[in-house]
């Protein structure tokens, strides 16, 4: 790949927005090579004006962007300088793109056969005329099971998986030499991400198209990518082949992001977190954009703009330090060595709360009457427990019922049966006062902290509004002080009190978001996807948060992700939730290193991992999660199962009790000498599984 | 989906029944027969006999609820509820109290009415949502300012001023068209003219303002960036993608107001002696008839309800997520 000819060149790109002084400049002078073939991808938190150097190469800026300068050739033509009735044809022509949210990313009232015809239409003359059996052919070439009848359905009819499955049919309908992909599976799930991730690298071997990775993920990189780019404040600051990059990346922010990332290994340690946060796209730099935040900045950082240095083959990195050997004495894969908690597995004690045969179901009404035709059970069984100071990680495919289960707990939702059990006590028969007395041992951290707080609201009203439906607000000065104090466990400064949420960002109003659930003293918190909405540097900021919580206050948390290296790094138990019900529960260690459940098994195969050399052979999950208001017959995951024999079609398998406190729920666990099967409860022994070493 | 509409006719039954029993006390109970003759017969003349004759040639001596003297089932039928109310169900609006019979005088009155009102929302449908397209077309520039000035002017000036002005510019100054009256058969179109262009005229502001917000909320939607990265033009992203879905909100709004078409406009009929339902209930009300009132208030409850069941039905026809769930 490396010797074959150069299809795209970008050289000095510089993106403005808005005019004179105001005028900002989200990409400020990006250099880069795409050879034919190759995947490149270009690595970045948000803000960095990553996608806005793929709207400009499609010259797709929004109103008052304009590119200021530099120089765009794909294949010798220079694309800044078409009309734009030329541009045009190679939008959709010669450059396709797919887009992050393929929810929204569809027209919801065109079919999907019609929209990919359009683009047919526009770059196939030949099959203007009669534009279905491409289309066809282009839905079967993105592995759209069905596509005679699906071509005919509306976006909404599918689910993302397949949604994006369509976004890059009309991407491929020009044959594309370059294939832009911003942020295409960031809204995926990690099994569908996976199926798209192949999907994409194996349309590239048949057809020689590059493509353009436009990521936030290290994992999608190290799955996807030939060469990588990471930027940073508009600019480029490394570029390496992917091997290269992750056994030895040079720039100081590329180690950081490394150090960031949660991993098992990491356990019980904090991770490194980048000082500081992204700079203004006002600010102009008569240095290293990176010196404010960078442990080693000195000198030269502060008042010389760092020119790309050639550290190696096809390796650049844009810092003074590039070169400097005391820089790799901290390689990517180090960590920082202070210790975040000493006992890093906190003692078992008697359960905080448990949960026994929870069930939510939502009734299917239909019919003149809104009779009641059918359930959707969300929530089908579901038995957990959790002792204080410890973290419990649910895990599961979006759509599986974790965050139900969550809102039951709390009483959010109103359970159809099931008892939850907080110290003991249970909260099924509770209500009004008892209630409400009672939730204050139970808070909540929700996924989104840009949507979850009142937007008119100051953040110590914010704050205060559990301990004054509560009464224990107390007079004004001794609220306000609570209120300060809280902030500053939640390593906020005190002038945060009268600020509104839009001042703060994503992470800070998480730490807002926390400083509410500690209000009240709880003995839960339930974190719904705390941190994936954020960025990784920051999200490393919010882990050890929460892990310092822990270790102050003994607060349980019930940690609901779909982020397996999360899971590893933060929690003790991990259960693993399909369809409503609990498939596989234990201890983190063994559920993780020898999953016995097959979509355990299949989840973490998935997940992407931030390692050179990982493009390992596997089978990605096929299909999608089916409606937990028709679930399959038998064992619910059998359709997608590879294991799957005909008792799984028939009898939903028993839970099986390990000695090592596991559960799993299969007929055929993996890698399990069974004594008698099927059917039957009883305790098996476990393989020893293997310590991870590293 | 015909389960879908059937609920919706259901709901609108008791919707009807409350609209019915308010109008009957706005107009029996709040105001009632003895002093509707009271204010119908004037001071001078209002004797107790007079007043008993002026209620007994309109059928509002009748107990209001329960005709306690009546037998079986006249007991209550026998009563004004029954004879005004309830029968406006079967659109039997009776007798106005100058003794014409409502019901033929609507369905005389319905049609130069609606030769002013059909048109006026056609036209200015049409109109609106070419020009708001077209200021999306060149939104950001000095056109899509000037337009959207020229739209808060327009909304601020009073309809009067359109008439008027229309009117002394068309027929006193111009002598292109009558300027008020009407004729039977196509002579009518001469004086339909000017009222239908005033109302279009009228609603121009408001509306281009409306639905250029409509359609600058799309434009930014991310489908539409999908339709460009195709290589689509801005007029293909426009007509066909932009356009399309924004007419979801669009057709849901217009819908609602068709029904009402019938109801004509109040102050234009009454300005261009049009013999539309408007100026026959601004006559009604300046001569306190209040039969006609009424009649003309149902009316116009049973054809808002009208509108707000075809808003819905032409929900489900428009938007696939609402039609196939």
């Amino acid at each position: 790949m490396s010797d074959s000819p150069i299809l795209l060149r970008v050289r000095g790109l510089c993106v403005a927005i808005g005019e004179g002084e105001d005028a900002v400049r989200p990409v400020d002078g990006v250099d880069m090579e795409i050879r034919r073939g190759e995947t490149f991808a270009l690595l970045g938190e948000s803000g960095c004006g990553k996608s806005m150097t793929a709207l400009a190469l499609m010259r797709l800026l929004p109103p008052g962007g304009r590119i200021q300068s530099g120089e765009i050739l794909l294949d010798g033509v220079s694309l800044p300088d078409l009309i734009e009735r030329d541009m045009r044809r190679e939008r959709g022509g010669r450059i396709g793109m797919i887009f992050q949210e393929p929810m929204t990313s569809l027209n919801p009232v065109m079919t999907i056969g019609e929209q990919i015809a359009e683009a047919v239409r526009l770059h196939e003359p030949e099959q203007a005329r009669n534009p279905r059996l491409r289309v066809i052919e282009l839905l079967r070439s993105v592995g759209l099971p069905d596509p005679e009848r699906r071509t005919d359905e509306y976006p909404h009819q599918l689910s993302g998986g397949m949604k994006q499955r369509v976004m890059i049919a009309i991407a491929l309908a020009g044959r594309p030499s370059l294939l832009i992909a911003d942020e295409p599976t960031t809204a995926l799930d990690v099994t569908i991400q996976a199926q798209v991730l192949d999907l994409l690298k194996g349309l590239q071997r048949q057809t020689g198209m590059s493509v353009l990775l436009i990521t936030h993920d290290l994992g999608v990189v190290a799955e996807a990518a030939d060469r990588v780019g990471v930027m940073y404040a508009g600019q480029i600051v490394e570029t390496a082949d992917c091997g290269e990059f992750f056994r030895d990346a040079r720039h100081p922010y590329s180690r950081k992001l490394f150090q960031s990332l949660p991993e098992s290994r990491k356990r019980g340690r904090r991770l490194a977190v980048i000082k500081g946060s992204v700079p203004s796209p006002r600010r102009r730099f008569d240095g290293c954009r990176f010196a404010d935040r960078c442990d080693r900045a000195g000198e030269p950082c502060q008042g010389q703009v760092p020119l790309c240095t050639l550290v190696a083959m096809r390796h650049a990195v844009r810092c003074h330090f590039a070169e400097e050997p005391d820089l790799s004495a901290t390689g990517p894969g180090s960590i920082d060595p202070t210790p975040a908690d000493a006992g890093r597995n906190p003692p078992v004690q008697a359960p905080l709360i448990e949960i026994k045969g929870l069930r939510v179901h939502f009734p299917i009404r239909a019919g003149l009457l809104r009779r009641t035709v059918g359930q959707v059970r969300a929530v089908d069984g579901v038995e957990l427990s959790l002792a204080a100071g410890r973290t419990l990680a649910l895990v599961g495919e979006s759509g599986c019922g974790k965050t139900t289960v969550g809102k039951a707990i709390l009483r959010l939702i109103r359970p159809t049966a099931g008892e939850v059990l907080l110290q003991g006590e249970s909260l099924a028969g509770l209500s009004g006062a008892a209630l409400r007395k009672r939730r204050a041992d139970m808070q909540i951290v929700f996924q989104d902290p840009y949507s979850s707080m009142n937007p008119r609201m100051p953040v110590a009203d914010i704050v205060a509004e559990g301990l004054r439906a509560q009464g224990k607000a107390g007079k004004p000065d001794q609220l306000r002080a609570r209120i300060a104090q809280l902030l500053q466990q939640v390593g906020l400064p005190e002038e945060a009190l009268d600020r509104f949420p839009h001042e703060f960002s994503g992470g800070q109003r998480q730490r807002i978001a926390i400083a509410r659930a500690l209000a009240l003293d709880p003995k839960l918190i339930i974190c719904d996807e705390p941190t994936s909405a954020l960025d990784v540097s920051v999200q490393a900021q919010i882990l050890n948060l929460l892990k310092d919580l822990q270790q102050q206050l003994g607060i349980g948390y019930l940690f609901i992700t779909h982020n397996i290296a999360v899971v590893s790094y933060l929690a003790q138990e991990v259960a693993v939730m399909y369809l409503g019900r609990i498939v596989e529960c234990g201890p983190v260690e063994a559920v993780l290193e020898t999953p016995l459940h097959p979509y355990s098994r299949a989840l973490l195969d998935s997940a992407p991992i931030a390692e050179a050399n990982r493009h390992v052979e596997r089978q990605p999950l096929q299909g999608d999660m089916p409606s937990p208001s028709a679930p399959p017959p038998g064992c619910h995951f059998h359709p997608r199962c590879p294991k799957a024999q005909p008792l799984c079609r028939e009898t939903y398998p028993k839970e099986s009790l390990l000695e090592s406190g596991r559960r799993v729920s299969c007929h055929f666990p993996l890698g399990l000498v069974l004594d008698s099967w099927p059917g039957r409860v009883g305790m098996y022994s476990c393989p020893p599984f293997r310590g991870r070493t590293g | 989906m015909m389960a879908y509409i059937i609920r919706r006719v259901l709901y609108a039954i008791p919707i009807l029944v409350g609209v019915n029993v308010l109008t009957f006390v706005l107009f029996f109970v709040v105001n009632p027969p003895d002093d509707m003759a009271r204010m119908n017969l004037g001071i001078k003349r209002v004797t107790p006999e007079a007043i008993q004759t002026w209620k007994a040639e309109r059928g509002y001596d009748l107990p209001l609820l329960y005709n306690g003297q009546a037998q079986g089932l006249e007991q209550l039928t026998g009563t004004i509820f029954f004879q005004k109310s309830v029968k406006l169900f079967s659109f039997d609006f009776g007798r106005s109290d100058s003794g014409r019979d409502i019901g033929y005088d609507i369905s005389q009155r319905m049609w130069p009415s609606l030769a002013i009102a059909g048109p006026v929302f056609l036209i200015g449908l049409l109109t609106t949502i070419g020009i708001a397209l077209a200021v999306v077309l060149f939104r950001a520039t000095p056109i899509d300012l000037t337009v959207v000035v020229a739209a808060v002017a327009m909304m601020s000036i009073s309809g009067l001023f359109y008439i008027i002005g229309g009117q002394w510019l068309v027929g006193k100054l111009l002598r292109l068209i009558p300027i008020s009256g009407y004729d039977t058969g196509w002579e009518a179109a001469k004086f339909l003219v000017l009222p239908v262009i005033i109302g279009v005229v009228g609603g121009l502001g408001s509306g281009i303002r409306v639905y250029r917000t409509l359609f600058l909320e799309e434009i930014h939607k991310d489908y539409v960036r999908t339709a460009r990265a195709k290589g689509l033009s801005e007029n293909a992203v426009l007509f066909r993608h932009v356009l399309r879905n924004a007419m979801i909100p669009i057709l849901t709004m217009v819908v609602a107001a068709i029904p009402l078409l019938f109801m004509g406009a109040l102050v234009t009929e009454s300005f261009f002696g049009i013999p539309g339902l408007g100026s026959y209930t601004i006559d009604a009300i300046s001569r306190q008839d209040f039969a006609i009132v009424r009649s003309m208030v149902f009316l116009g409850s049973v054809l808002y309800i009208l509108g707000l069941l075809l808003t819905d039905i032409s929900y489900t026809l428009v938007d696939p997520r609402v039609r196939l769930s």
